[in-house]
């Protein structure tokens, strides 16, 4: 059931589903995962958590731990602060507040690290751990962004409780198109929060050698991007740092960067001298590893008659608890709501808000929320305007004809096909036949739901994020003739030592069998983020491509040298060397590879020795991936409970250099939407207590709840070299707004369904009974806890436009300016001068310097200031001085204003 | 804390050591033995990624104590495939029909379906699936592995719609 429309250039390899090189060590149990990894005099680590979401430590007893015979060690906060660690967001930016591996004073969540115990075994470092004596002064918790907008400063020391905003709440021209509009259909979506739950949970080996050189074995999503960050964060050098990640055990956003367990392990390793191993258990990794989504979404949208769309206004909250992996504000939610569909005009309100629960980090397709946000609104106005949910689609949606345009906040379109893959998806359902059989099925009390989403998704963005920006090949012809290749990319279960090594094969003529991938070490190559936003097959696989052609090219050269013939009439096909129409001069790879290392006199004059080439790639800023899927449900109305009968996507992921792999991510994608809409659910007490802590409470699909998947593949080659598109995370994205589409088709007899997930057996009855299914108050009433003093969080203070205030104000000279923009905290200086009602001067950063001008008024200053990077736009800066303090906003075009802040240097 | 002498033979070896009574067979396993394809990812019983055969029951290794396993006969995934390096029959499907991606639910998954094997020549498909509906897998979304128990059954490849 499988097809492929127009497979582009299907080789010898590329476009195969040839079986995985990594299969047989990982079938045989010879795999070498982190918690395989054991050194010589090697100790374990266990960490003293708290179990308050919010209080002060008040003091901290070792002693009892320590007599423990076979502890070594116990560490805090203090024994760590030697190293002035900056736990650093994955774009290496410094974090929004201060964030220490161990927690430094006050704890901000249930399972926030208060020490670590350095012991034998793991056995006695928990027997020690639970000798620790804590001593806390428990305050009311923030649990929850309701909360979050009335209750304490989660960070005492910061002036909100919002981590980052931008857009704008309130938009005259939408609010008056929204008024005339023939419809307005308006809905909120909660999506709770849940937990990537990699099988093998996070870990980590440390061993230092002497001063300066360091080995950390680690579960990550990149060698290379981990080598980097530990750098960066304890200030050692790159090279003295190696990072080996041979096997990880999946991650789906987890392990993107090492966060703080890892960075107190790898401290705790520096100080103490001896290798330390630190395991996750899964008790810590549902509660203190960084979780995800946990957001709302309220959309307003205008429709006319006909079901076209004029406008739309979404305000959305994100739930960051206490320390993020990156203070957000989500923004590819709004970036990507509408940019597959010709919405005339949108804006949007866009906030993250801390809280006194575990951070959030990154999960498959993070910004999921636009499609099933959008994909719900768009059935529920259909409903609303009455015309069919595929209809309203094809009205709206980007067909190719509509192409090139570019979506209101800049994105170019070119070759986009969500509306295609949705005509190829209706080819192969009968949707009338199922109308009938729906309809038949009510009659018996049986309730039978189909559900359509469609999206485009951004794959191997390059632009803007110089941790993205380029991947390297690095592709050498041993003088065995066999190959080897050391890659930037990195697997956590995607299988590019079989992909890469397709596409290498392909372009180099050699048999798959005699390529081998290494991937597994930052010391053996070149940097590169690795797997992070489904750029692997684009900017690995591209990477791969070009430097196979510079290394092949040469082969060609240094072969029509010794053979005495002209390169172009020399190919290379299944590993030999022939040329045209002299069949005796076929020659081995080895031949020539021991020539060209061996013999380097006979090559060609000044050619360097060797069969080596390397290449670093940049991919297009970005590559865009569509899909549109479809699903048939069975709801039972006696118990609440889905059975999903048939599941289609439709997708187009350009060239597939591997179908099954293809297939491979899709699936797994889609097994994790369908928990995120039936079953997952990271769920707090009101004392911010996670109650779902096991895998019996915190349920993960098992292979009863999965269907079989179908497929069906457009492959329109995208501009990257190799023709790739990323298709990583898009079952996670397109997911579970089909999945809730269908259920809500099914129901649609008893009313409209709650967005509100997990919908689970319950919230489903509570639509089909009509009567509430909650469970009695005294279950959930919360809990008053005495509380210490503490400020109360402002209410949003970055858009309000600062007030003018008529003081001579002292605004000459130096200030150290921090702006929130949605990759993190950006720090710079400004140097004002002022002349009259007119101000000017520079604002210098590492990354250079741009001067400006503009006026000011009384103690508040404005100025434009066009930038060309990463995006073209106007900044216009608007600040208040007051003091030696600084604040206000910056308008940054369609993305909205963002918060400044400084002080005098 | 109380120790004892253990004896298990381990993919065909015996094993001898002394071990505290509150030594779980998985760590057993692993660190004293070595057999690191034993995975453990939840131990609580609920993944089943530290699933081995304790006299021809599958068994979660977390969920046993190492001084419970005295006289037992085990084999982990290490134990499964020919002295030549063919593989079982399980663990060749698995690789026939891309059934793993990340690797680290497998080994578990392969001693599942090996022990049915053991007890029973031509196990159905629907006692195959029962067996793994106590397996949790978060990469493939159990595609391949249903593919691979298809194959094991000999059931037809393309048995669902069209």
């Amino acid at each position: 059931m499988n097809d492929a429309q127009h497979p582009p250039q299907a080789g010898r390899y590329i476009g195969q589903r040839v079986e995985r090189k990594e299969d047989a060590r990982l079938l045989t149990g010879r795999g070498v995962y982190v918690d395989d990894v054991s050194l010589p005099g090697m100790l374990h680590v266990a960490f003293v958590r708290s179990p308050i979401a919010r209080g002060r430590i008040r003091s901290l007893d070792a002693s009892p731990a320590l007599a423990l015979p076979g502890v070594y060690a116990v560490y805090t906060a203090q024994d760590l602060a030697r190293f002035k660690i900056d736990m650093l967001s994955f774009f290496l930016a410094a974090p929004a507040v201060q964030i220490t591996p161990l927690a430094s004073g006050r704890v901000a969540y249930v399972g926030d690290p208060v020490a670590l115990v350095i012991a034998q075994n793991r056995y006695i470092a928990e027997d020690a751990a639970g000798l620790v004596q804590v001593d806390y002064e428990e305050e009311t918790p923030v649990v929850g962004i309701d909360a979050a907008r009335e209750g304490a400063l989660v960070h005492p020391d910061s002036d909100s409780n919002i981590a980052v905003a931008m857009g704008e709440e309130h938009d005259e021209a939408i609010e008056a198109l929204l008024a005339q509009a023939p419809h307005v259909v308006s809905t909120t979506v909660h999506h709770q929060r849940v937990a990537q739950s990699p099988i093998e949970t996070r870990g980590v080996v440390v061993a230092k050698h002497g001063e300066g050189e360091l080995t950390v074995y680690l579960a990550c999503q990149s060698p290379q991007m981990a080598a980097r960050y530990i750098a960066q964060a304890f200030g050692l050098p790159p090279t003295g740092i190696r990072v080996i990640s041979k096997d990880v055990g999946g991650s789906f956003g987890l392990k993107v960067q090492p966060w703080r367990e890892e960075i107190a392990v790898i401290a705790a390793g520096l100080i103490f001298g001896r290798p330390l191993k630190w395991i996750e258990d899964r008790l810590e990794n549902l509660t203190a590893s960084n979780q995800a989504r946990d957001q709302q979404m309220r959309i307003r949208a205008a429709f006319d008659n006909e079901g076209r769309m004029l406008a739309a206004h979404s305000d959305y909250d994100l739930d960051n608890g206490a320390y993020p992996h990156g203070a957000d504000c989500n923004i590819a939610v709004s970036m990507f709501l509408w940019a597959a569909y010709k919405m005339p005009q949108f804006n949007f309100y866009t906030k993250g808000w801390f809280t006194n629960t575990v951070g959030l980090a990154a999960y498959r397709g993070p910004w999921a929320m636009e499609s099933l946000a959008r994909e719900t609104l768009l059935d529920i106005a259909a409903r609303q305007i009455g015309i069919d949910p595929i209809e309203i689609r094809r009205r709206n949606l980007v067909y190719k004809a509509d192409q090139p345009r570019t979506t209101p906040f800049g994105i170019p379109l070119e070759d986009i096909t969500p509306a295609e893959c949705l005509e190829l998806l209706l080819q192969k359902f009968d949707v009338a036949a199922f109308r009938a059989e729906q309809a038949q099925a009510r009659k018996q009390g049986r309730y039978l739901g189909l559900g359509f989403a469609a999206y485009i998704e951004p794959t191997a963005g390059s632009a803007g994020i110089s941790v993205l920006a380029s991947d390297v090949a690095q592709i050498r012809i041993e003088p065995t003739g066999k190959v080897s290749a050391v890659l930037s990319t990195h697997s956590q279960g995607h299988g590019t030592q079989t992909t890469m090594a397709q596409v290498i094969a392909e372009t180099l003529g050699v048999p798959l069998a005699d390529v081998s991938v290494h991937e597994d070490d930052s010391s053996r190559g070149g940097f590169g983020a690795g797997a992070s936003g489904s750029r692997q097959a684009v900017a690995g696989g591209g990477a791969s491509i070009k430097a196979a052609e510079l290394l092949r090219d040469k082969l060609r050269r240094v072969a029509a040298h010794l053979l005495e013939t002209d390169a172009q009439r020399v190919r290379i096909e299944n590993g030999r060397i022939l040329v045209d129409g002299e069949p005796e001069k076929s020659r081995s790879l080895r031949e020539i590879a021991e020539v060209a290392y061996g013999e380097p006199e006979r090559l060609p004059e000044g050619m360097e020795a060797g069969l080596e080439a390397q290449y670093r790639y940049r991919p297009p800023p970005l590559t865009l991936s569509s899909a549109a899927h479809l699903c048939v449900v069975d709801v039972s109305a006696d118990t609440g409970f889905v059975k999903i009968l048939r599941w289609i996507s439709s997708e187009d992921c350009g060239v597939m250099i591997n179908p099954a792999v293809v297939e491979g991510q899709i699936a797994g994608g889609l097994a994790q939407a369908i928990g995120t809409v039936l079953l997952e659910h990271v769920s707090f007490d009101a004392r911010g207590n996670p109650t779902a802590v096991t895998y019996k409470d915190y349920m993960l699909p098992a292979i009863s709840d999965v269907p079989d998947f179908e497929y069906h593949h457009l492959c329109t080659p995208s501009q990257s070299v190799g023709g790739f598109r990323g298709v990583g995370e898009g079952g996670c994205i397109v997911g579970p707004p089909t999945l809730v589409n269908a259920i809500a088709d099914a129901l649609s007899p008893f009313g409209a369904i709650p967005l509100d997930l997990p919908l689970t057996p319950s919230k489903l009855l509570e639509v089909i009974e009509g009567r509430s299914m909650a469970p009695r108050p005294a279950e959930s009433a919360p809990v008053p806890v005495p509380s210490a003093p503490v400020p109360s969080a402002a209410p949003a203070p970055v858009l309000e436009a600062p007030p003018v205030i008529a003081t001579q104000t002292r605004i000459d000279g130096i200030w150290k300016l921090v702006l929130a923009t949605p990759i993190g905290p950006q720090k710079f200086n400004g140097n004002f001068v002022t002349d009259g009602d007119k101000v000017s001067g520079t604002l210098d950063s590492d990354m250079g310097s741009q001067a400006f001008s503009g006026v000011v008024e009384g103690n508040r200053l404005r100025w434009d200031l066009k930038v060309t990077k990463p995006v073209s736009v106007t900044l216009k800066y608007d600040v208040l001085i007051e003091g030696d303090k600084l604040s206000g906003k910056v308008k940054m075009g369609i993305f909205g204003n963002a918060k400044l802040t400084g002080e005098r240097g | 804390m109380s120790s004892h002498s253990i004896q298990i033979r381990i993919n065909g070896r015996v094993h001898q050591a002394t071990v505290e009574s509150r030594l779980l067979l998985s760590d057993f396993l692993r660190d004293e033995a070595g057999y690191t394809g034993v995975h453990v990812g939840c131990e609580h019983g609920v993944c089943g990624a530290c699933t081995v055969i304790v006299d021809g029951q599958a068994v979660r290794s977390c969920l046993m104590l190492a001084v419970q396993a005295d006289g037992c006969s085990i084999t982990t995934v290490e134990g499964l495939a020919a002295a030549d390096g063919t593989l079982h029959p399980v663990q060749q499907a698995l690789r026939d029909t891309h059934g793993l991606q990340c690797g680290f639910c497998t080994p578990g998954i392969v001693m599942t379906l090996a022990a049915l094997r053991e007890a029973q020549a031509a196990p159905s498909e629907e006692r195959m699936l029962a067996a793994l509906s106590g397996h949790l897998c978060r990469c493939t979304g159990y595609q391949g592995i249903r593919r691979a128990v298809r194959q094991l059954a000999g059931t037809p490849a393309e048995s669902a719609h069209e």
